[in-house]
């Protein structure tokens, strides 16, 4: 079994949108799209898309941290949107694991939005569907492309490599790897949805150090305690 | 969540229609065991499924004005009902048209005059087409309550409705309304049903008020699983959203909130507490007293409005774990 996924690394992340606009210009074109917009450039402007990125501050000023949070679908394992759907438009890919809308099969009762605790699942305001984060299945699929482009737009446009892509049920994934190594959790634990995507958290990396070490007790340089001049003869006195 | 409209008239609607078609069935079965007066086949029992046909009709119309486009109704809607196995949604769109069906064949038998008995049982109860067709549209009336409930109790992170309190309350509300509408029908055609169809409006009503009493207490004391330390895995108990990401709005920001201040719904509580309980009882209370033919009519549009007002609070009270995203514009 094959569960494709994403693995965002929070602690490299800077907040830029890259992976946010590069996300809408691949999908809006693509199998996906549209991503339709409504009233882009006057008041109120709303749009379609897959994937934000939010920025929390945790902690209270001035002890305050900013996380960078990208946020799209997590292809949860056990989806509650799938079961929820009454036509079957919304479904699991069995090959790897990636949660789909079929567009010709949605009637827009926006059910599976309700029944997915992330708000991951956006209708559609001109086709009236329910769209969502596909992974890029176009592109990750197609096998014209060299192995090296068949990521997802947010992996290939991420400028700080924050996002890992890859199947999280192989043990020796680059993916897996991260999650394991590095600390990778799932969102909401508590509702059993089994994300896939996971998330590496914020890291601080710290020397162990005492106060002591950083005084040198014997500093041939130190210039406040001076040697003690030299009394009486010294080697150079010695004549011969 | 926001509340949608449309599902509130389609669930007050039908709930109505099945509670009604409910209390037509119990009134012949009374007067099958000779408990009361036989009525007449067409003026009451096929008039009175007429009524009940109309408002799963307009729930149906409420319903189509719930799809992405009214439109789908026509092209994709079909579909919904190949998701049976796993879709509270997919049940519900199956038993709807199934139970209007046995609705409709019901008021059908009452109008064709099909009561001749096919067998009495022991010689003292008669069984005919109506009331096999009408014991089989009472199931199926519980069968679509269930479903209508279970579409919103069945989601466990909307812990506002995951109780079995939900589906309760619908089948309580259902009947109550049910009830007082064919309390009113009788009032209007003249019957003498007034009394019995009023009293088990009242009985279903003061049930009703007790166990949605309890699921506004279970909800005034709800402890949410998600917080924002489970929303982002941070474990921190100071965490403040900065920026959700966009400066306009999204669907994340219109399904889900329901924009209105905490005085409004205490508002809306407070009107439907008084337009869903108070004032049928006092009104039916009253007709019993008056022998007024308008007050159950009354009865029962208080009732309904108050009903549309229970159903938005239903909608309004249930906070959606994915509002923990969105909390700052910016």
């Amino acid at each position: 079994m094959t569960q494709l996924a994403l693995v965002i690394d929070l602690n490299v992340c800077v907040g830029c949108h890259a992976c946010v606009t590069s996300c809408k210009e691949w999908n809006t074109s693509g199998w996906a799209g549209p991503m339709t917009d409504q009233r882009p450039y006057d008041a109120d402007p709303t749009g379609t898309f897959f994937n934000r990125v939010q920025t929390f501050e945790v902690g209270e000023y001035p002890n305050t941290e900013t996380v960078h949070f990208p946020k799209s679908c997590l292809h949860c394992e056990e989806p509650p949107c799938v079961p929820v759907c009454p036509t079957g438009a919304s479904y699991k890919r069995k090959d790897n694991g990636v949660v789909l809308v079929d567009y010709d099969k949605c009637i827009g009762c926006k059910y599976c939005s309700w029944a997915c605790p992330y708000g991951v699942r956006e209708l559609d305001e001109m086709q009236k569907v329910m769209k969502k984060c596909t992974l890029c299945i176009d592109r990750i699929t197609d096998e014209s492309k060299p192995e090296s482009e068949r990521k997802p737009a947010c992996v290939l446009a991420c400028p700080t490599s924050a996002r890992l892509f890859g199947d999280v049920h192989d043990p020796d994934s680059e993916a897996s790897v991260a999650i394991r190594e590095r600390g990778g959790y799932q969102l909401m634990p508590e509702w059993g949805t089994e994300p896939a995507n996971h998330y590496l958290p914020r890291r601080k990396t710290r020397i162990q150090i005492f106060e002591d070490e950083l005084i040198r007790a014997d500093n041939p340089l130190d210039k406040e305690h001076p040697l003690p001049a030299a009394t009486g003869d010294t080697l150079d006195d010695v004549s011969f | 969540m926001h509340p949608a409209f449309s599902v509130i008239f389609l669930t007050t609607l039908i709930g109505a229609a099945q509670g009604m078609f409910m209390a037509l069935v119990t009134g012949q079965v009374y007067s099958m065991a000779n408990l009361l007066e036989p009525q007449d086949s067409v003026s009451f029992y096929a008039a009175g499924s007429l009524i009940a046909l109309a408002l799963l009709g307009g729930g149906l119309v409420a319903a189509v004005f719930h799809l992405g486009k009214p439109s789908y109704f026509f092209t994709r809607a079909w579909r919904g009902i190949t998701q049976w196995r796993t879709s509270w949604l997919s049940r519900e769109l199956i038993a709807l048209p199934v139970f209007m069906l046995l609705v409709a064949l019901y008021g059908g038998a009452h109008y064709l005059g099909w009561t001749s008995p096919f067998f009495t049982i022991k010689g003292v109860i008669p069984i005919d087409p109506s009331l096999v067709i009408g014991v089989i549209g009472v199931l199926m009336a519980i069968v679509l309550y269930v479903c209508t409930a279970m579409i919103y109790a069945s989601l466990r992170f909307l812990q506002e409705w995951h109780s079995p309190l939900t589906v309760i309350n619908f089948i309580l509300f259902g009947l109550a309304s049910g009830f007082t509408l064919t309390a009113a029908f009788s009032a209007w055609q003249g019957v003498d049903l007034v009394g019995f169809y009023g009293t088990w409006a009242v009985v279903f009503t003061i049930l009703a008020a007790i166990t949605r009493g309890f699921s506004m207490l279970r909800n005034s004391r709800i402890k949410h699983k998600s917080s924002m330390r489970t929303a982002l895995g941070i474990r921190h108990n100071k965490i403040t959203q900065r920026s959700m990401g966009f400066m306009g709005g999204s669907f994340n920001t219109r399904e889900y909130f329901h924009g209105k201040s905490d005085a409004t719904l205490e508002v809306v509580r407070l009107f439907f507490l008084l337009m869903v309980f108070a004032v049928p009882v006092l009104l039916l209370a009253a007709s019993n007293a008056l022998e007024s033919a308008n007050l159950p009519m009354l009865a029962f549009a208080a009732q309904y409005i108050g009903l549309v007002a229970e159903r938005w609070y239903f909608f309004a009270e249930a906070k959606h774990p994915q509002n923990l995203y969105y909390q700052t514009v910016g």
